[in-house]
């Protein structure tokens, strides 16, 4: 029997190096050449060269300057080779920037350039995630519309379209001046969130979660808390998904959600959990809080609570109460009246659910469920029941819901 | 450098402010062209009269036909646009954001298409 290599079969390992050097390595022709196709179809054809050649000749020492140089003359062979018709951009590619495309620096790195590109405000929301899982994360195009549950077709023609608009809008390929990096940055860190929350919670498909999206979502989340260190949002959003994807192994039991008053703790990740918290205590100290910082912060007061009996519910409103003054928005104040419930009881959160505009969003209809539930109203708890199913696509959570509302006395 | 249509879109509904409200805006855009001219950012700008003064001619059948009115019967309408040059499309949102500022009504960015 062939002793086990560590890191697994060698398939899985070409596989993680690919993945992580992807980004990285489509960044740089990105910014080399100036076109995203180029560069995207020469780092396909460079990782289909090393599938071929890597099982003979091993892993070179350097897998994504390997890359990178592989590609970038599959770049040049290719423009070569469509020079007579297209002498213009063979000109411009002559004219490009000289230089090896390997960083120059930690702020320089390119994949950050991608990053604000890809997450570009003037593109449509669903395609700068698109963008992300398919260039950042290096998602084949199956992959992305899976993600999507859209036809492999349909994805790549959104792929197709935005960069399309990257290219004739002229959104430039560079990080943001430092007057926009925060806003802009705002912007970057909400399609990650929306990556992971994506894998914590998928919104419909027969899988109740995917965790490739959320462990994705983490890994481009350390890349940028690598790129731009001291930003505590970054630090806060890493924190906050660390700390969330901890309690992933006791959220489930027999294909069922189970919400966090019922998990079993001692399931939960520590090694997670210690990461996560150390970044809020440097988060704190640091005193320049934002909205994920908060929210990592919260969980960190579930983490912290050995039962579900202990939880700090006081601690978990204050700082409820501290996102609301910077982000008032109806899902805060409904996650606000939740915790309230527990300090104040049920009567007092149910004035408050019950005046929020969320008719359309399912946890709003569960968190009334429950006050509703708790305060004895049972008919009307049995109809927030129902009214939350019906818009819950998630079959966990459904299976979940029912069992809530078959529990209600009759 | 790429050119870009900076079009500002009024709503129907939307009334014109009477007075000093004019005069501010006037002033506004004013100071706005005054910004893109030595930025040397101003290829073209031009306000519109509203759409009840406009015509449409069609020639595209055999006989031309000449109708009053706008186009199409729209919510919103051009009111005005400038024609700017900006090294990208950052450049020109943010000219975009001014323009929006001064004539206070929101700012479609189009790129023009390369020429040749």
């Amino acid at each position: 029997m062939p002793s086990e290599t560590p890191g697994g079969p060698p398939g899985d390992r070409f596989e993680r190096i690919f993945r992580t050097e992807y980004a990285r390595v489509v960044a740089a022709l990105i910014r080399r050449f100036g076109d995203f196709d180029i560069a995207e179809d020469a780092v396909g054809e460079a990782i289909v060269t090393a599938i071929r050649r890597w099982p003979a000749d091993g892993i070179p020492p350097n897998p994504g300057g390997w890359l990178t140089t592989t590609a970038t003359r599959r770049a040049i062979d290719r423009i070569r080779r469509e020079s007579t018709r297209e002498q213009r951009q063979v000109q411009a590619m002559t004219m490009m920037d000289p230089e090896p495309a390997e960083p120059v620096g930690v702020v320089d790195d390119d994949r950050l350039r991608l990053i604000f590109t890809c997450c570009h405000p003037a593109l449509a929301p669903e395609a700068r995630v698109a963008l992300t899982l398919r260039l950042l994360c290096g998602l084949t195009v199956a992959e992305v519309a899976r993600a999507f549950l859209v036809p492999e077709r349909t994805m790549a023609q959104r792929l197709t379209r935005a960069k399309r608009k990257i290219r004739t809008a002229g959104i430039p390929y560079r990080v943001p001046q430092s007057h926009d990096l925060r806003q802009r940055l705002a912007a970057v860190l909400a399609v990650v969130y929306l990556v992971f929350n994506e894998g914590y919670l998928a919104s419909a498909g027969s899988a109740p979660t995917r965790e490739d999206l959320s462990a994705e979502a983490i890994r481009l989340c350390r890349v940028l808390a690598g790129l731009l260190p001291g930003e505590p949002e970054v630090e806060g959003l890493l924190a906050l998904m660390l700390l969330t994807e901890a309690r992933r192994p006791a959220r489930f039991e027999a294909g069922r959600l189970v919400t966090l008053d019922e998990q079993d703790r001692k399931r939960w990740d520590k090694d997670l959990i210690d990461e996560g918290l150390e970044i809020v205590r440097n988060c704190l100290r640091r005193g320049r809080p934002g909205r994920y910082q908060i929210l990592a912060a919260i969980n960190a007061v579930h983490a912290d609570a050995p039962d579900a009996e202990l939880t700090d519910w006081a601690q978990i409103l204050t700082l409820y109460d501290q996102l609301m003054s910077i982000a008032p928005t109806p899902v805060v104040a409904l996650n606000r009246a939740v915790a309230l419930a527990e300090v104040d009881g049920p009567h007092v959160a149910l004035a408050i659910v019950d005046r929020l505009d969320l008719s359309t969003y399912h946890p709003w209809h569960v968190a009334r469920a429950a006050l509703l539930e708790r305060i004895g109203r049972t008919a009307e708890a049995r109809d927030a029941y129902d009214a939350a199913i019906a818009v819950t696509d998630n079959v966990a959570e459904r299976s979940f819901l029912v069992t809530r509302r078959d529990a209600l006395p009759t | 450098m790429q050119e870009y249509m900076l079009s500002v879109h009024h709503r129907v509904e939307d009334t014109l402010p009477e007075g000093a409200g004019a005069d501010e805006i006037i002033a506004a855009v004013d100071t706005f062209n005054g910004q893109l001219r030595s930025a040397n950012a101003w290829v073209f700008a031009g306000g519109l009269h509203p759409v009840d003064v406009a015509t449409v001619v069609d020639a595209t059948g055999g006989d031309v036909i000449t109708t009053d009115g706008p186009f199409a019967e729209t919510k919103e309408y051009l009111g005005g646009f400038w024609v700017i040059s900006a090294p990208d499309l950052d450049a020109a949102l943010d000219w975009a954001a001014r323009a929006s500022r001064a004539c206070r009504a929101p700012v479609e960015v189009r790129p023009f298409a390369d020429e040749g």
